[in-house]
């Protein structure tokens, strides 16, 4: 059934349009405005000592943050999978729980538990442990913001796949780590990929949740979308846009990393 | 899994991870929302909700975010019908750019967005010219919002379109049916409850959504402060009491939001 073609052109025309400004527009922005004074400036900009902390900072938060999801997803991915129990849907809820809260909220929350003034304040104090306004509060924030990527990946295709496999292996004498090691972990491995890319993209990015429990120390407790905003806030255009550009090469490569896994998991299903 | 049967090891190891993890990095710092809240009088307590700053952010938090979703139902729903239906050069490149705005960090869409539509801006110095203030308005929070929301509908709708099966609509044409009544009644009832989904998703990522929008907002209170910038300028003024108070409205209308998305998703799998 096809449609009549001028309605097609109209319709590729607009969807098109729609995509141009929302999509296209802004990431040649990004390049164009990051190279306005030339390859030179961009790269003095990157080379900047307060901007490579902030990446470095990035780097820590997310090597913190993406493995230790990882644990959880694959763990949780196996008890919803593999059992029937009571409150499983309550539980999935639960895990979606980020996706829908405020990133600022997600900050706010550890602030009220682990701030100066909040439950553990003074104890944290006391023993001279630095989390809110310092890096743990920002790995914190972060593992909260990305906990659900991993799972949501790696359930579905462990649902597709069944226990079937991991049964035979058990009635062959397998153990627990054995049969996830040997038999789970490498049917669902295109699936962890994809999680951890997401998890690492959303990592990497994360803003709002991170912007509250920072406290915005340069060259300290900056990660790298911060040094965005303190650059872009100090008027200094090309080095904000020049730092974006980072974090927007790492959105392509993300998004190009997902095709092509996308591809894999398609093709290697029965 | 049959009969209810627990075969595999790894039940006992896994709950208790999950919910150990969960509790440590959600529960516990989320019950903190409710715990500060509870150490208000009750007249502080709605004193603060209502204060008229706060009632104009929840206005207009969830008026642009209405705005921006039903835009994105809109746009969202044809992007899908373009990428399933019609064949056109760089489809791949352009459906696989779909996604950028799940990839794309906030700050660098805020500010991004903020430099094209500011006075001097690519699309803002024509606009402005039609005497329409892009940039720091009401405009520009929508703006930002269907760029955070773009991908939900597309996502949500696209699957569905590719499974709808040309026979229903040839039997429709065949039948007197023009390709206007054929898409209402055959294509429509089929493909809406995918599309209310995509649209609660991107509304519900709207409401907590603060990167993209304090650049372009303007921020100014009353007018173009939304809900999520009111909470942070109220923590960095220690006012923790007023902003926890604000974050527990968010955070049950968040709760509410997630109730009706897996209410929708639950009606569609049947």
């Amino acid at each position: 059934m096809k449609d009549p073609a001028p309605l097609r052109w109209l319709l590729i025309a607009l969807a098109l349009a729609f995509l141009g400004l929302f999509v296209g527009l802004p990431v040649v922005t990004v390049f164009v405005e990051a190279f306005r004074n030339g390859p030179g400036a961009y790269f003095d900009a990157i080379k900047e000592p307060d901007t490579l902390s902030a990446i470095k900072l990035t780097l820590l938060t997310a090597g913190i943050a993406v493995p230790l999801n990882v644990v959880f997803g694959v763990a949780a991915a196996w008890l919803i999978s593999k059992y029937r129990f009571p409150g499983k849907s309550a539980l999935l809820t639960l895990i979606d729980l980020p996706f829908s809260v405020s990133p600022v909220i997600a900050g706010l929350v550890f602030v009220l538990l682990l701030g100066a003034r909040g439950v553990f304040g003074p104890w944290l104090e006391a023993h001279d442990l630095h989390v809110i306004f310092a890096a743990p509060g920002i790995v914190l924030a972060t593992v909260f913001i990305t906990f659900p990527f991993v799972t949501r990946e790696v359930l579905p295709i462990m649902q597709e796949l069944g226990s079937d496999e991991e049964e035979q292996a058990l009635t062959l004498g397998a153990r627990g780590w054995q049969i996830l090691l040997r038999v789970t972990l490498p049917k669902v491995r295109w699936g962890i990929l994809y999680g951890v890319i997401l998890c690492n993209a959303r990592a990497m990015g994360e803003f709002g949740a991170v912007s509250v429990v920072s406290g915005h120390v340069r060259g300290e407790t900056n990660t790298i979308p911060l040094q965005v905003e303190i650059l872009y806030n100090e008027y200094n255009l090309s080095g904000a846009f020049a730092v974006a550009s980072l974090l927007t090469i790492l959105a392509l490569v993300t998004l190009v990393a997902k095709k092509l896994i996308e591809l894999r998991i398609r093709t290697h299903r029965p | 899994m049959r009969d209810g049967r627990r075969i595999l090891p790894g039940f006992g190891l896994t709950m208790g991870f999950t919910l150990f993890y969960l509790s440590l990095v959600a529960l516990i710092p989320l019950t903190a929302v409710f715990f500060k809240t509870s150490t208000m009088t009750w007249e502080r307590f709605v004193a603060a909700v209502t204060d008229p700053r706060a009632v104009a952010s929840y206005e207009l938090t969830f008026g642009a975010s209405l705005v921006a979703a039903l835009a994105n139902l809109v746009f969202g729903f044809m992007v899908a019908w373009v990428l399933v239906r019609y064949t056109f050069p760089g489809k791949k490149l352009i459906d696989a750019l779909v996604d950028l705005p799940f990839a794309l960090p906030t700050a660098v869409a805020g500010v991004t967005l903020t430099t094209i539509y500011s006075k001097n801006g690519w699309l803002g110095a024509p606009l402005e010219a039609l005497g329409v203030h892009a940039a720091y308005s009401r405009l520009g929070i929508v703006l930002a919002l269907t760029f955070v929301g773009l991908p939900f509908v597309v996502r949500t709708v696209q699957p569905v379109i590719e499974g709808l099966d040309p026979a229903m609509e040839e039997a429709a044409a065949s039948l007197g049916a023009g390709r206007a009544a054929t898409f209402r009644r055959v294509i429509l009832p089929v493909a809406l409850p995918s599309a209310v989904t995509g649209f609660t998703l991107a509304f519900a990522r709207a409401v907590g959504e603060y990167g993209s929008v304090v650049f372009i907002s303007g921020n100014m209170p009353l007018r173009t402060e939304i809900v999520p910038l009111l909470i942070v300028t109220k923590l960095e003024q220690f006012d923790y009491a007023g902003a926890t108070a604000i974050a527990l409205v968010m955070l049950v209308a968040s709760f509410a939001m997630l109730f009706v998305i897996n209410a929708l998703q639950g009606r569609i799998k049947r």
